[in-house]
């Protein structure tokens, strides 16, 4: 079985993130990037069923600039097998774009499975896996939080509103993973100095500058301080009345 | 919340992607598993076991010896970042992994036979055996060179008799590296190793009771009455006191990157309480006093952290001598005593409660502080490098 998981490099979720001199974009100096978490899913599940089959390949791709890099090799840390990075001269905004450069490496690769996370933690976009799915004309099955393959069919569970999903689907296909799926390993020391004795192939790429242009970025408003209104049980009334008429949360 | 750790200076330039890739593994692993118990251990006065297995799999142990022995093979810089991270959650811990490491794999690997480091390390590095390391002795603690346990030759191996006290991982060891003398008592040159199995006949081992530091790890007293082991039990390139004592500088070498961990844990907890603490209106971090504490912290642990990169370098180069650990060891110990003493103190009564690190660490780190050559043994060290005068007493 060969798998191919698409993964993106992006800020920790712990940093404090800054606006860039231009407004549209972060201010990336001492912000620590991580393999997105959602990504970290794909990559445990491609590595699961590797080592279920006994036999197989795991390729994970990525695009972006050469500090990607340190991302994929994250994952081969992991104990993915080989790395691809598509090379851009800027991080890719538009998911179409993304999607279209991925789909270019991935359409003659022979994969029988391809994995991404459900979403990027950077722009909550949602949309490059299925968008994948899309341009290879295969079936996608987006956000899963469990897997079953046998025989080129596959069964996927989702989690929607009140309930979960069954889906059914034939390989190849691309799914997304949701969080649950899995619980992602860590990368053991060896797996680390192993990493960067595998193969990372560097490709260029040029992206279609896309239908989508960030006009503006702005961090949340800070929250306002809290009010106490009283203590004790005394207190609860006007704390219901507060919740109700002012916070509209009751 | 994930633990972020300080870096001031930026220091983080100054490891590469593998070194940093090796520390937020650990780093990760510390706030997933050990921080979600530790308390528990600590108040009950148990070692998490189970833990162990774990650790090996991450590649813990011995983790700066090479792949062929089964282990990670890293530099001295990564392995200096493991013992910083464990320590960040527990010295017990850090203990553990150092005695592993430093104190049982280090000697089979370095004054073993090929034939001992075979058998040994493979399952040492994994986990599935625990070792632990006999040279203490009721009677001689900074002057091990006295030690009187002894090892008689036989027809068929060697004859063991002694007693071995502080011995971390003593009572779930299945491996003691006992130190012993060959010769005469007041012969130094004639201490040699020996890996004994713990399940040898008059090989017993029992729990230190009534501990108030350390309470995570497990300190044993070990007896030795008349216990036989064979030929090859003697680590064949053992050879007097300076053999025992290379151990030693390994652990310490892990020790003073292992202070800095704990150090980094209460200046968290110190500034993330002074900024939320309340009183007279403001938070206490606005207050001249905890301003004072938290530069001091902040101060302390930037310079131990670009001390200890320097000399994890030299260590890379085979250029460190026992001096400059010693340094490491005795300015990191104190500095993370003090700082772990600090913290206590700026959180108020909240800072006695288990629930906050700072007092874990404080009096963890009063063992620290003691084992492994004391404060005071390296302050000689330093002095008579300085002077080349011996104030030991010889």
């Amino acid at each position: 079985m060969k798998i191919a998981v698409c993964v993106k490099r992006v800020p920790d979720s712990e940093a404090r993130i800054k606006i860039g001199a231009d407004g549209k974009g972060i201010d990336e100096s001492g912000i620590k990037f991580i393999l997105n978490p959602y990504d970290e899913y794909a990559v445990e599940q491609a590595l699961k069923l590797k080592e279920a089959a006994g036999d197989g390949e795991v390729v994970v791709v990525s695009l972006g600039t050469a500090a990607v890099q340190e991302t994929i090799r994250a994952a081969l840390a992991m104990g993915v097998d080989r790395g691809i990075l598509l090379e851009t001269d800027a991080q890719p905004l538009d998911p179409l774009g993304a999607a279209q450069a991925l789909a270019a490496e991935l359409r003659d690769g022979g994969f029988d499975l391809i994995l991404c996370g459900k979403v990027a933690i950077d722009d909550y976009a949602h949309a490059t896996g299925t968008m994948v799915a899309e341009l290879l004309g295969i079936p996608s099955v987006s956000a899963i939080t469990h897997l079953q393959l046998a025989d080129g069919q596959g069964t996927a569970e989702r989690e929607i509103e009140g309930g979960v999903e069954v889906v059914e689907f034939t390989l190849p296909a691309v799914l997304t993973a949701e969080k649950g799926l899995n619980e992602p390993r860590y990368p053991a020391l060896k797996g680390i100095m192993m990493a960067k004795k595998k193969p990372l192939d560097v490709k260029p790429v040029e992206l279609d500058p896309g239908g989508i242009e960030v006009l503006d970025l702005v961090l949340p408003p800070a929250r306002q301080e809290g009010r106490i209104v009283g203590e004790g049980a005394d207190a609860v009334p006007a704390l219901v009345e507060a919740l109700q008429s002012e916070a509209k949360v009751l | 919340m994930p633990f972020e750790g300080v870096d001031f200076y930026e220091t983080d330039l100054l490891l590469s992607e593998e070194e940093r890739a090796v520390r937020d593994t650990v780093r990760r692993f510390v706030d997933d598993e050990v921080m979600p118990i530790i308390n528990e251990c600590y108040i009950e006065g148990r070692f998490p076991k189970k833990l162990v297995p774990v650790m090996g799999e991450l590649g813990l142990y011995g983790a700066n010896l090479p792949e062929e022995y089964g282990c990670a093979g890293l530099n001295n810089v990564a392995y200096g970042l493991i013992m910083q991270e464990l320590e960040r959650g527990d010295s017990g811990i850090r203990s553990f992994a150092s005695v592993q490491g430093a104190l049982v794999m280090y000697p089979i690997y370095t004054f073993g036979s090929e034939e001992q480091r075979k058998h040994w390390l493979p399952k040492l590095a994994t986990g599935e055996l625990i070792g632990c390391f006999g040279l203490t002795e009721p009677d001689f603690g900074s002057d091990p060179g006295g030690l009187i346990t002894t090892a008689r030759e036989t027809d068929d191996g060697w004859l063991l008799n002694g007693a071995k006290m502080w011995i971390t991982s003593g009572s779930m060891a299945d491996v003691a590296i006992v130190w012993a003398k060959t010769g005469r008592l007041d012969d130094q040159g004639s201490i040699r190793g020996f890996i004994v199995p713990t399940d040898t006949d008059g090989f017993s081992a029992k729990d230190q009771k009534g501990k108030l530091s350390l309470r995570a790890s497990d300190t044993s007293e070990l007896v030795l009455e008349d216990v036989r082991v064979p030929k090859d039990a003697l680590l064949p390139n053992t050879s007097g006191l300076k053999s025992p004592l290379m151990c030693l500088n390994q652990a310490r070498y892990g020790i003073a990157w292992g202070a800095v961990g704990a150090a980094t844990a209460c200046y968290d907890e110190a500034l993330s309480y002074a900024r939320n603490r309340i009183q007279f209106g403001r938070p206490i971090g606005g207050f001249q006093l905890q301003q004072a504490r938290l530069a001091e912290m902040l101060t302390e642990i930037t310079k131990a952290q670009l001390l200890n990169i320097q000399l994890g370098r030299l260590k890379d180069q085979g250029k460190v001598t026992p001096q400059q650990v010693s340094l490491a060891k005795r300015n990191n110990v104190n500095m993370a005593t003090e700082c772990a003493r600090e913290t206590r103190r700026l959180l108020g009564a909240n800072g006695i409660l288990v629930e906050y690190q700072a007092m874990r660490h404080m009096v963890n780190l009063e063992s620290v502080y003691t084992y492994e050559g004391t404060h005071d043994v390296h302050t000689l060290i330093l002095g008579q490098w300085a002077t080349g005068l011996n104030a030991f007493g010889e």
